[in-house]
This record gives C-alpha cells, structure tokens and sequence, in this order.
C-alpha cells in the first residue's frame, strides 16, 4: 500500500512539473503575441482618423495621412493576385492531376516548397536585376522602379503558395469523384476543371486569401521594385507607395507625425490580415458544412 | 448452362489477362455477359471481380501502371485496342460505383453533365431527358421539387440513386454496378435492389457484390471468381443449389472467404 501512494505521489509531481512548464511555455509564447497586438492597438489606434485614408504622406514634420500608400498596396497586391492566382491554381492542378507520382511532378513539388520558404527580400532582389535594371536600361530611365515589378515580386510569392494549397485541396478529392466523372465518358481535362476544381473551390480560395494575407506585410520584396512615392499614383510604370515600405521609412525616422503614421499603418495591416484569416476559415468552414 | 446460349451476349470476354504492376491479377478470363440479364459477379476480397468489371469500361486505363491483355468484344469490336475511343465506350457501358458520388452541382446538373458532353440538346428534350433518367432511377418523385437544389444534401441511397440516374441518361446499353450497395443501409439497399431489377428490361446489368444474398436475389447469372480464375458461371438458380465446382459450394456455404 505505501509505496502504491509513494508513486502515486511521485506521479503527481511529476505532473505538476510537466503542467507548470509547459503552461509557462504557452504563456510566454503566447505573451508576446498579445503584447505586440496591445503596442499596435494602443500606439495605431491614438494615430487612427479618418485622414490616414483622405491625405498623402507628409514631408517630413507635417501632419498627413497614408491614402497614397494604401491605394499603392491595394493596386500592388491585386495585380499580384492576378499575376500569382491563375499560374499558381494552374500548376497546382497540373501536379496533382497530370503529374501526381511522376518523378517530375515530385521535384517540381519540392522546388515548389523551397520557394515557398525563400526569403522574401532575395525575391525582391531577383525582379530588382531581372526587370527592374533592364527596364531602366532599355527605357532610358524613363522606367526604373515600378508599381509593376512590385506586383510582379509578390506574385512570386504567391504562386507557390495557391500552387501547394490547390494541389493539396485536389489530392484530398475522394479518386471516386475523379473515376465518376470519366466513366461517363467525360476527358480528363474537363473533369478536372469543371468537376474537380468545383468541389476542392473553398480550399483553392481559401490558398488565395492566405496568399493575400501572406503579402499585405511584405516590405522587403517591393523595397527596390515598387520603392515609394510621396504623392499619388495610379500608373503601374512609376514607383508606387505601399503600406509597408511607408512603415519602414516612417517608423525609423526622428519625425513623432511619421512615427504616429507608421502605427497607425501597423494597426490597419494586422486588422486587414486579422480579417483576411477569419474570412478564409468562414469559406472553409462553410464548404465543410455543407459536405 | 442452356439459357446462357439461348440469349445474345452482349460482352465477351476472351483470354483476358490483367496487370498491376507485377502483380498478376487475373489469368486468361472466359466469359460471355448475356444481354438485358443481370449477371451477378462474386468471390473473396482480392479475387480480381471489380478488376474485371473496371476493364469492361477501361477505366483502369486511367493509371499507367494497370494492363489488360486479351480481347473484350462488344458487337464484335475489341473495347481493349486503343483505337475504340474511350468517349464512345463509355457512352455505351456506363458504370457505377461503390461509393455514392455527387458532383459538386445541382440534382439537375449531375444528371445533365454526361449528356451534355455527349450530344447537344434543346433545354425541353434536356428536361425531359432529365426527368426520364431519374425517373429510370427512380428518384423523380423524391427529387422533383428541387431540382436547382445541391446533390449534396441527398441522403446516401439518394445519392446512389443519382449516380445510376446520371449513368443511365447516358442511354448505355450495359451497366456496371461495382459494389452498389455496400455504403448503404438495408432500406436504401432494397429500394436499389429493386431498381436493379427494373433495370434489366432496358440494359444489360453486371454487378459486382460481396453480398451473396443479393446475388441470389437480384441476378439471373452468376459467375464465381477466386484467385483471379473464373471458377464457374451459370444461372443463379443453378450455381446456389448445384454449383460444379468445389470451391464455388465452399464459397456460398460460408466455408471460406
């Protein structure tokens, strides 16, 4: 009887110690995250008005706000999505249907994956020596950064994450759903795109709003493509501003209005990411529900 | 054996071999499907029935390391040579398969998805060509009032139901049924034993099944395999009461398998 309570009690130690630790790691996992959101809320949220979304970027000193900034990361991002969502669920559906065990399609699945993890700003670099230098070169001068190569830098982060997602989405189709289709006679490729796409459709857009949400906070890859402007613009072939980038030149500077607007930019990129995440677990949900 | 020559066959398998991979699994297969009679496929797990019933579609086709040798004559052309185009043979011998699958559209849409890749129709013949399948299947009155509605949310015989709907508005002149049943409770199981029956008047019916009692219920022929070997075919009446074959009495009373 004594030594069943003696590891009884040694058991309940050893519980106690486990549960401590790992409460503790959670805590201080978990701690830095609600620390950062409390800095962002309160720091972003006394720098919030209605003029971030109606002025320009000041010079330096003034009072303004970030409207050329948003408008350049909402044109940046869609022209990315345009670009990276088509060539991304393309391939996507080429590897799990066309390509499923062959040898190819597995080392296309494996660069795929390293360019998923590549470091952004080596992306940046390589559209910076790939169009941007040449562009400046064959134009002139006349277009050197752009809005342009700065879609074209997030595209690539893009594709490998709708082109992963989507093959994932497609290889989880039961081979029934593919088998039906084909014994009425139907081609290959029809029953991929009109039948196969349709029923993984809620984890393919789910891949292309994480893609979205991915981008909206990549500074580095847009810093020597789209690189920022002070003012306005809507044309694609000159340098644009972007939430991002604006940050970074802001929140570095000595100037309190710039600082208070880099916040303020911080906050309105975590609520937009926040919303996107919700939004895209609401469409995956739903799908579930309704199988 | 008299009634399997009196009747047309409708299939003919001769010498049909299969592979996968290196794995051989079925050896020189004979045998004549009947026309507009249900022939009832059994044996164990691994005896190569649905493997034969998926070459009577070439829908093993679809995987690069499967192959069939041998020759599956419909009006006397070989379905296995290359040259048969897949979309006319699988306009003729329609299949349906163990697990109910909907497409991701409407009740409609599934049923009018086949159709419209085979032929182009007015949206009045479409309708009625529609309503003749799943009335074919008989799901019509259970279906009519919501048509527009997902296939999605039909119960699981429901499904099934859709899924022969969609591969009898085809107008195939033979059905396959590969284990039709087996993910389905005995209600919806009987209601689709019943159509199986109705069936035959207008197709020739192979069905693949593990259920011996749905064997003797539904078929008119049967045909026992084990080991990827056609052990014996004759009519059900015949192979239940006085089956040749050792094994096949082992089988159907219960002694293995």
């Amino acid at each position: 009887m004594s030594m069943n309570e003696g590891l009884y009690r040694t058991r309940k130690i050893k519980n106690a110690i486990a549960m401590a630790l790992s409460s503790a790691a959670a805590v201080i996992g978990l701690g830095w995250l609600v620390w950062i959101l409390a800095t962002t809320l309160i720091k972003g949220g006394s720098a919030l008005s209605l003029t971030l979304f109606t002025e320009m970027t000041p010079p330096p000193g003034a009072e303004g706000g970030l409207a050329n900034a948003l408008y350049g990361s909402v044109l940046i991002s869609l022209l990315a999505l345009a670009i990276g969502a088509p060539i991304g669920i393309l391939a996507g559906l080429w590897l799990a249907e066309f390509a499923r065990s062959s040898k190819l399609g597995t080392v296309i699945r494996f660069v795929n994956d390293i360019l998923l993890s590549a470091p952004s700003i080596v992306i940046g670099l390589f559209v910076y020596t790939a169009v941007v230098i040449p562009m400046n070169h064959y134009t002139n001068g006349s277009i050197s950064f752009s809005g342009f190569a700065g879609g074209l830098a997030l595209a690539m982060l893009v594709i490998p994450v709708v082109t992963r997602t989507t093959d994932e989405m497609l290889q989880l189709q039961p081979a029934s759903l593919r088998e039906a289709a084909l014994a009425l006679g139907i081609p290959q490729w029809k029953v991929t795109l009109q039948i196969l796409l349709r029923a993984a459709k809620a984890g393919v857009v789910t891949g292309v709003l994480l893609s979205m949400a991915r981008i909206t906070g990549e500074t580095a890859p847009l810093l020597f493509t789209a690189f920022g402007n002070q003012f306005w613009n809507s044309n694609l072939l000159k340098p644009m501003a972007s939430v991002p980038v604006t940050i970074f030149q802001f929140a570095m500077s000595p100037f309190e209005t710039w600082q208070a607007l880099a916040w303020a930019g911080a906050l309105l990129l975590t609520i937009f990411v926040l919303a996107l995440s919700i939004l895209s677990r609401f469409v995956f949900s739903r799908k579930k529900g309704a199988q | 054996m008299s009634n399997l020559q009196t009747h047309m066959p409708e299939i003919c398998a001769r010498n049909v071999g299969f592979q996968y991979k290196n794995h051989i699994a079925l050896k020189s297969i004979n045998l004549d499907i009947p026309a507009n009679k249900i022939t009832a496929i059994i044996g164990p797990s691994g005896c190569g029935k649905s493997t034969l019933l998926r070459i009577f579609n070439r829908i093993y086709a679809e995987y690069p390391n499967q192959k069939a040798t041998g020759e599956i004559l419909l009006d006397g052309e070989n379905i296995l040579d290359p040259k048969y185009s897949l979309s006319r043979l699988r306009s003729t011998v329609g299949m349906v398969f163990q697990k109910p699958v909907p497409f991701p559209m409407s009740i409609f849409d599934n049923v009018a998805y086949g159709i419209r890749h085979h032929e182009k129709l007015s949206r009045v013949e479409m309708n009625d060509r529609v309503e003749q399948a799943l009335r074919g299947a008989a799901l019509w009155d259970e279906v009519k009032d919501k048509l527009q509605q997902s296939a999605l949310g039909l119960s699981g015989g429901q499904q099934q139901r859709l899924c022969i709907a969609r591969t009898i508005a085809l107008r195939p002149r033979v059905l396959l049924l590969d284990e039709p049943t087996s993910a389905l409770d005995p209600i919806s199981t009987m209601k689709i034993e019943q159509l199986i029956t109705d069936l035959k008047e207008q197709f020739t019916v192979v069905i693949v099944t593990h259920n011996m009692q749905q064997a003797a219920r539904c078929s008119d022929i049967t045909a026992f395999m084990y080991l990827g070997e056609l052990i014996e075919i004759g009519s059900t009446d015949l192979i239940f009461t006085k089956p040749k074959q050792k094994q096949t009495e082992d089988y159907i009373t219960g002694r293995f398998g």
